[in-house]
């Protein structure tokens, strides 16, 4: 045997050995992941894959009679197109208060905005259902912005703020905007500055320089924003049941009275289906954009 | 790069004409205004509940009448009240461990390993934070009626879990890949063995992002209403199913006292994990 095939056999049996090693740890890594893997493929993955069978399988043969259900009867398309109309309404309002808060937000020194944050952080870490409760106290007829506005002699009887769509608007938007803000926030404070100097020096007027410049650098950020108020207020449950119409429900609270009171498990198997589908072609559109990573708890 | 911008700035600042300087500082007045009353929007609410909470009127009013702690002694003195708190926070602190445990192994997994499947592992495990929880609810649900952990502790526990553990691996898969796998592979090569190196180089350098991802959790299950509405039952009742019984029935004041508490609780939290980011960073 020649040196060289001495030293070759060596590496063969080091790479082999190296390999060895290198499955051992992946498999070390693969053990580590199985129990939370197992916990979701069991309570999450399978349910809902269960759900849609329920949906389109009636115990004999397949079905698709609740699916045109959820089309043919007027009610039910009301509900879907409320839905929509709602979580347009609400992602709207949220980028009108939310993109010039974010602005405000980014041009001031990172002390003092890391301060002011903290004032969209904490409804943000506040329930759901404490800030419902507070607008109820504040929207509703005997309700405080009631009595300041009969007090003041601004309005002879009380309006109706709550029971109806503006008391959804009104709550929803206040759950929804910090989702708006934060990632808009955080991609604003990434744009460079001197690009705005650069568009001053060459003559642009501050609002051709935000128009031209500043705007088309925020897009990722508001466009996160929106994608995400937008999933989000589509499957709302909570403002809508506490604070809405009779007449303006939303497709959660149809899924729950379906459940609750119909006890129609297929029927509302079919909704939710539907319901998910939506949500999973934006949150494609999401990953596609912008990366999930950057979703949730990326800091602030 | 700040030093060297700054003369520049200065200098384009001086050759911009007076007025052009005038119109910024309007528009900027206004938009200072408007964004006052946002977060006035946002805080105001919250804010006004606190007060109230304290409030000897028999009915709702702002600015209270007088001063008395009767919704607070009306919340300790009322045993549907008091035990729907102590099973929340029985739920929330057990799904908070079992998450954290669950989610910081899954993390070292999704970040350090490479195997085949991993991006969907990925997509699966950050799902249910987009998935609507009323979906999430009844599916679960529907498993639940026939594995017979419909109003069990332990099916409300693990339920909460798979809502929880996608906070905790998005918190501590940030933190890990943050830092310098470099510190592992130096401890390794010094002798220190796969469960040496995690505990005294790897868990130090991500327990912010593990102290985060706890506290999220914990919220998480603290503040779930939905999927508990379906399958906690009357005898496991959480707070938040309590309260919103107490927001559909009649708006209850004993919900500004919880409510006021609940703040407090969670201004605390903000102010620990703010505390906790700082000392990471040493500043």
């Amino acid at each position: 045997m020649t040196t060289g095939e001495v030293l070759a056999g060596r590496a063969y049996r080091e790479s082999t050995t190296s390999r060895r090693l290198e499955f051992r740890r992946q498999l070390g890594y693969f053990l580590l992941l199985l129990p939370t893997l197992l916990l979701l493929l069991v309570l999450f993955v399978y349910p809902i894959v269960r759900l849609i069978v329920t949906s389109v399988y009636d115990g004999n043969h397949f079905t698709l009679v609740h699916y045109r259900r959820i089309v043919e009867v007027d009610l039910y398309l009301r509900v879907l197109q409320t839905t929509f109309t709602i979580a347009l309404q609400v992602t709207l309002l949220c980028l009108i208060l939310g993109y010039p808060l974010a602005y405000f937000l980014a041009t001031l020194r990172a002390r003092t905005a890391r301060l002011l944050m903290i004032l969209v952080l904490i409804p943000f870490w506040t329930s759901i259902l404490v800030r419902t409760y507070a607008w109820m106290v504040l929207l509703q007829r005997q309700g405080v912005f009631n009595r300041w506005l009969l007090e003041l002699g601004l309005i002879d009887e009380p309006l109706r703020m709550m029971y109806n769509r503006i008391g959804v608007l009104v709550g929803m938007t206040h759950v929804l905007l910090p989702f708006m803000v934060l990632p808009a926030y955080a991609v604003m404070r990434g744009i460079d500055r001197n690009l705005l100097r650069a568009a001053y020096n060459l003559g642009a007027s501050p609002f051709q320089a935000f128009l031209r410049v500043f705007l088309p650098l925020s897009l990722p950020g508001v466009a996160a924003g929106s994608l995400l108020v937008f999933i989000l207020a589509l499957g709302f449950f909570i403002t809508p049941a506490l604070m809405g119409g009779r007449t303006d429900m939303m497709i959660a609270q149809l899924i729950e009275t379906q459940i609750r009171t119909q006890l129609n498990f297929p029927f509302a198997a079919a909704l939710a289906a539907v319901l998910l589908v939506i949500t999973l072609v934006i949150f494609a559109i999401y990953n596609r954009l912008l990366g999930i990573d950057k979703m949730f708890g990326g800091g602030y | 790069m700040a030093e060297t911008a700054a003369p520049l700035q200065r200098a384009v600042v001086a050759t911009q004409p007076a007025r052009r300087r005038w119109s910024i500082s309007w528009s900027r007045v206004i938009l200072g205004l408007f964004s006052a009353l946002v977060l006035l929007y946002l805080v105001a609410p919250v804010a006004i509940v606190i007060p109230m909470s304290f409030s000897a009127a028999k009915y709702l009013s702002f600015p209270p009448p007088g001063l008395s702690l009767q919704w607070y002694q009306n919340f300790f003195a009322r045993a549907d009240w008091t035990s729907a708190t102590i099973q929340s926070i029985r739920v929330a602190f057990t799904v908070m461990i079992l998450a954290t445990v669950l989610g910081v192994a899954a993390s070292l997994a999704l970040v350090r390993g490479s195997f085949p499947g991993k991006d969907i592992v990925n997509l699966i495990i950050v799902s249910p934070l987009v998935v609507p929880a009323i979906i999430v609810a009844i599916a679960i649900y529907g498993i639940y009626v026939r594995l017979y952990l419909v109003q069990t502790f332990w099916g409300l526990v693990l339920a909460h879990t798979v809502l929880a553990v996608p906070y905790v691996v998005v918190n501590v898969s940030a933190t890990l890949r943050g830092f310098d796998i470099r510190l592992e592979q130096a401890a390794q090569s010094l002798g220190a063995n796969a469960w040496q190196t995690f505990r005294y180089v790897t868990l130090p350098m991500i327990s912010p992002g593990i102290f985060a991802g706890a506290v999220f959790a914990f919220i998480a299950s603290f503040d779930e209403l939905i999927v508990a509405l379906f399958i906690a039952g009357a005898r496991g009742r959480t707070l938040p199913m309590r309260m919103f019984e107490g927001l559909r029935m009649e708006i209850d004041p004993t919900i500004a006292a919880v409510s006021s508490m609940l703040i407090t609780f969670s201004v605390l939290i903000l102010a620990s994990a703010e505390f906790a980011r700082r000392r990471s960073r040493g500043d």
